[in-house]
């Protein structure tokens, strides 16, 4: 479909996901989850893989998936975290099957894709190369701080070799693998360090397509969380105008003011640019429209403003409420400044379009400057 | 018929139009005007009327092969005619006779048109006008001032919005008419504005006379007439280009890659930022472009509008600031008329910069479409408003 036209089953979608949501990720749960261990329920996260089908939904039906496009797959990214919805997300759906679907075809990449998809299993994607080695057939070193990797079933890592740089697929559970869960500021977005001791890896990408399969995970995972990011704020932005509408202070709703009112209507402009930004995102890298790298980092580097700015502004107009811990104001605005900061900031992400847009620019048609 | 079938049908004739009137050799005005004989104007006005009554989406169909053979873009030569104009006076004119007659010389623009809306006592507060229109015979008679008149000094015709009942509430009292530029007591008069040129008007209408047949909308029914125009006006001026990085960031961009010498990490990431929103907006047009249906412009025009007065406004601040002391000379404060005839009428940057203040004022203000955003779109409650319900006569002014 054209870009930014969705489909009839891309509606009907985005209604079954956010009615599965309704029933499973309500506030009350979300928050019972959020503090469990591990902080997600297995038997939901296996319904969203195999009965709702919402886990793979642009992975080709060949290898298990629902042969969808990667619109789908944002479709129903924005509604899970619209709701905040428990789970490996992050780790499972952003990068780690983007990046088997990538990677070319064998019985590891297969077998992982398949459980990954139907929910029976989950993992957490390592990009950086730089702390882990490979020696042999197992890798040594850590990873800091990797989302998911607490509970995961299977670690994907980049490692580097003697001399070239590959993708591996480890237990979680098996020997050689140690990990520490880590107290973090998003309390429904867990980590963990994870320290391996010669633990025995299988190969996923090897050195003639690792670098291009995690990069496309990342231009994935950027535009899927440009999307979650998205929900995010529209559930926070209704939130607050809702508020602001029934709150009575001086004897009128306080959406009444201008100062309130101005500051709910700078919110809506800056979700409707993120919007624009994350389906534009995934858009290009549904059908080449633009330079993948490109449009993730235009998408990051709004998005992530967007949310973080929306959350903030969210917790003013909500005023005293929206600073306890009973309001749910502050557990999307701990996801706002963590998405924030997972995929690149927006700072980072800033960078990389100025190093494709300005740096290569060229002076044609300068305005006219006047000299005096 | 089905959209792709009235894609078509839209390409099919617009080669057509630029097969037998091949805009690079006939006068614009043969050309547009071939393009309202086929429907191209507006496509989707009815027929006979410039349009084919197919999707609006359609129009891009049509603007991309006429411009592409080298057609002009019509909205830049006759931007109150095309812009706010044609789709008033479509919905509003009170026969098909009057339609045709004022619509085919707007679209060949051998009419141009203005808009006589706002007055020195009527800004943000639009429905609070004083300029009155009086019955007598089958005319009105039309006494007042207005201002910010944009092409009044070359226009034919003028979008007046006039009072035609002080005893009503200010909304209720108001008519919409289209005025006569050349005819007897219609006075414009240049009005200099802070970049030291003359690119709006003042208009004072003593004892002007309008026939009732060029009243549009019924009588007291000017206000609801007058939102057509003000939502035309509101997307006409927040629409951009679609092409990334065009529009005021080129300005901005080009000027970047042309002074290595003046460039900073810090300035950088400013520039940036200012792509960034440009490029955050063009998409969202994009967007909004392709979800639109057949109907016309809604509240979600004011956000192009509201972003791209401020975007334009920090960009030029950020072209001065790069430009450091080179930036503080100017070429001349002389009073001159903007004719728009020039190669590039916007001048040279520093006049730009000074014009772009302009921008969060003219067409509604940036603090006015926040209050449409919060109102219209999110549907929050509207301010305390001093004189509601109460008869125009009495409201202090002021």
């Amino acid at each position: 479909m054209a870009e930014f036209t969705f489909t009839d089953e891309q509606t009907q979608l985005r209604s079954a996901v956010r009615k599965f949501c309704t029933e499973n990720f309500d506030e009350q749960t979300v928050r019972a989850l959020m503090e469990s261990d591990p902080p997600f329920d297995a038997k939901v996260w296996h319904r969203l893989g195999s009965e709702l089908g919402v886990l793979g939904l642009s992975v080709p039906e060949a290898d298990g998936g629902a042969g969808g496009s990667l619109v789908d797959q944002a479709v129903a990214v924005e509604e899970l975290g619209a709701s905040l919805a428990c789970g490996p997300v992050f780790g499972t759906v952003f990068l780690a099957i983007p990046a088997l679907v990538a990677a070319s075809a064998g019985p590891v990449r297969d077998e992982l894709l398949a459980e990954l998809v139907e929910g029976r299993r989950t993992a957490a994607f390592a990009a950086s190369a730089t702390t882990v080695a490979l020696t042999g057939d197992r890798l040594s070193g850590t990873v800091e701080a990797m989302v998911d990797a607490g509970a995961a079933d299977h670690l994907l890592v980049a490692a580097e070799g003697p001399d070239w740089v590959g993708l591996f697929a480890v237990d979680a559970t098996g020997p050689g693998v140690e990990r520490t869960p880590l107290a973090t500021i998003d309390l429904t977005r867990p980590q963990a360090t994870v320290r391996f001791d010669e633990a025995p890896a299988r190969l996923v990408a090897g050195p003639t397509d690792a670098e291009r399969v995690i990069s496309h995970a990342l231009h994935v995972g950027s535009a899927l969380l440009a999307a979650e990011q998205v929900g995010a704020a529209q559930h926070l932005l209704d939130l607050a105008v809702q508020y602001a509408k029934g709150r009575l202070q001086f004897g009128r709703p306080i959406g009444s003011f201008q100062a309130v009112k101005h500051r709910l209507a700078d919110m809506l402009v800056d979700l409707e640019h993120a919007r624009s930004t994350a389906y534009h995102a995934v858009w290009a890298l549904t059908d080449g429209s633009d330079d993948p790298a490109l449009a993730a980092s235009i998408a990051q580097a709004t998005c992530s403003a967007a949310f973080s700015r929306v959350a903030r502004d969210t917790i003013q107009v909500l005023g005293g409420i929206g600073f306890t811990w009973e309001h749910q104001a502050h557990l999307y605005f701990k996801r706002a400044t963590a998405d924030a900061a997972l995929l690149g900031t927006a700072e980072h992400h800033r960078d990389r379009v100025a190093a494709l847009v300005l740096d290569t620019a060229v002076a044609e048609r300068a305005p006219r400057i006047a000299t005096g | 018929m089905s959209n792709a079938a009235d894609a078509d049908r839209v390409s099919e004739l617009a080669r057509q139009v630029v097969t037998d009137h091949d805009p690079k050799a006939v006068p614009i005005p043969e050309f547009l005007g071939a393009c309202f004989d086929a429907g191209l104007s507006w496509v989707h006005f009815p027929e006979g009327l410039g349009g084919l009554g197919v999707s609006r989406g359609l129009q891009s169909v049509a603007d991309s092969i006429l411009q592409g053979a080298g057609g002009p873009v019509p909205l830049a030569l006759n931007p109150m005619g095309y812009g706010m104009a044609a789709p008033t006076v479509r919905e509003h004119a009170q026969t098909d006779e009057v339609k045709r007659r004022l619509l085919r010389p707007l679209a060949t623009t051998e009419d141009i048109w203005c808009q006589l809306f706002s007055e020195p006592g009527a800004g943000s507060d639009l429905a609070g006008l004083a300029t009155s229109a009086v019955p007598d015979g089958e005319d009105w008679v039309i006494n007042g001032q207005k201002v910010w008149t944009s092409l009044a000094h070359r226009a034919r015709w003028g979008l007046l919005l006039a009072r035609t009942n002080p005893d009503q509430p200010k909304h209720k009292g108001l008519t919409y008419f289209v005025l006569d530029m050349h005819a007897a007591g219609v006075e414009t008069r240049p009005l200099r504005q802070l970049t030291g040129h003359a690119e709006f008007n003042e208009v004072y209408m003593t004892d002007a006379r309008i026939p009732d047949a060029y009243r549009l909308g019924e009588v007291g029914g000017g206000w609801r007439v007058a939102m057509t125009t003000l939502m035309n006006e509101r997307s006409a001026l927040g629409a951009s280009g679609s092409r990334r990085g065009a529009g005021t960031i080129a300005d901005a961009v080009s000027l970047w890659a042309s002074r290595p010498d003046l460039q900073t990490p810090v300035l950088r990431d400013r520039l940036t930022q200012l792509w960034l929103r440009a490029e955050a907006q063009r998409l969202t047009s994009e967007r909004s472009r392709a979800t639109a249906t057949v109907g016309g412009p809604g509240p979600e025009g004011s956000i192009g509008k509201l972003v791209g007065a401020e975007l334009n406004q920090h960009i030029y601040q950020f072209c001065m600031d790069f430009l450091g002391p080179e930036g503080i000379l100017y070429h001349s404060y002389a009073l001159r008329e903007d004719d728009r005839e020039d190669t590039d009428w916007r001048g040279p940057l520093q006049q730009r910069f000074l014009r772009s203040r302009a921008n969060t004022i003219e067409g509604g203000t940036s603090d006015v479409m926040r209050n449409i955003l919060g109102e219209r779109v999110l549907g929050l409650p509207g301010d305390l408003r001093a004189d509601a319900g109460m008869p125009w006569k009495e409201i202090p002014r002021g």
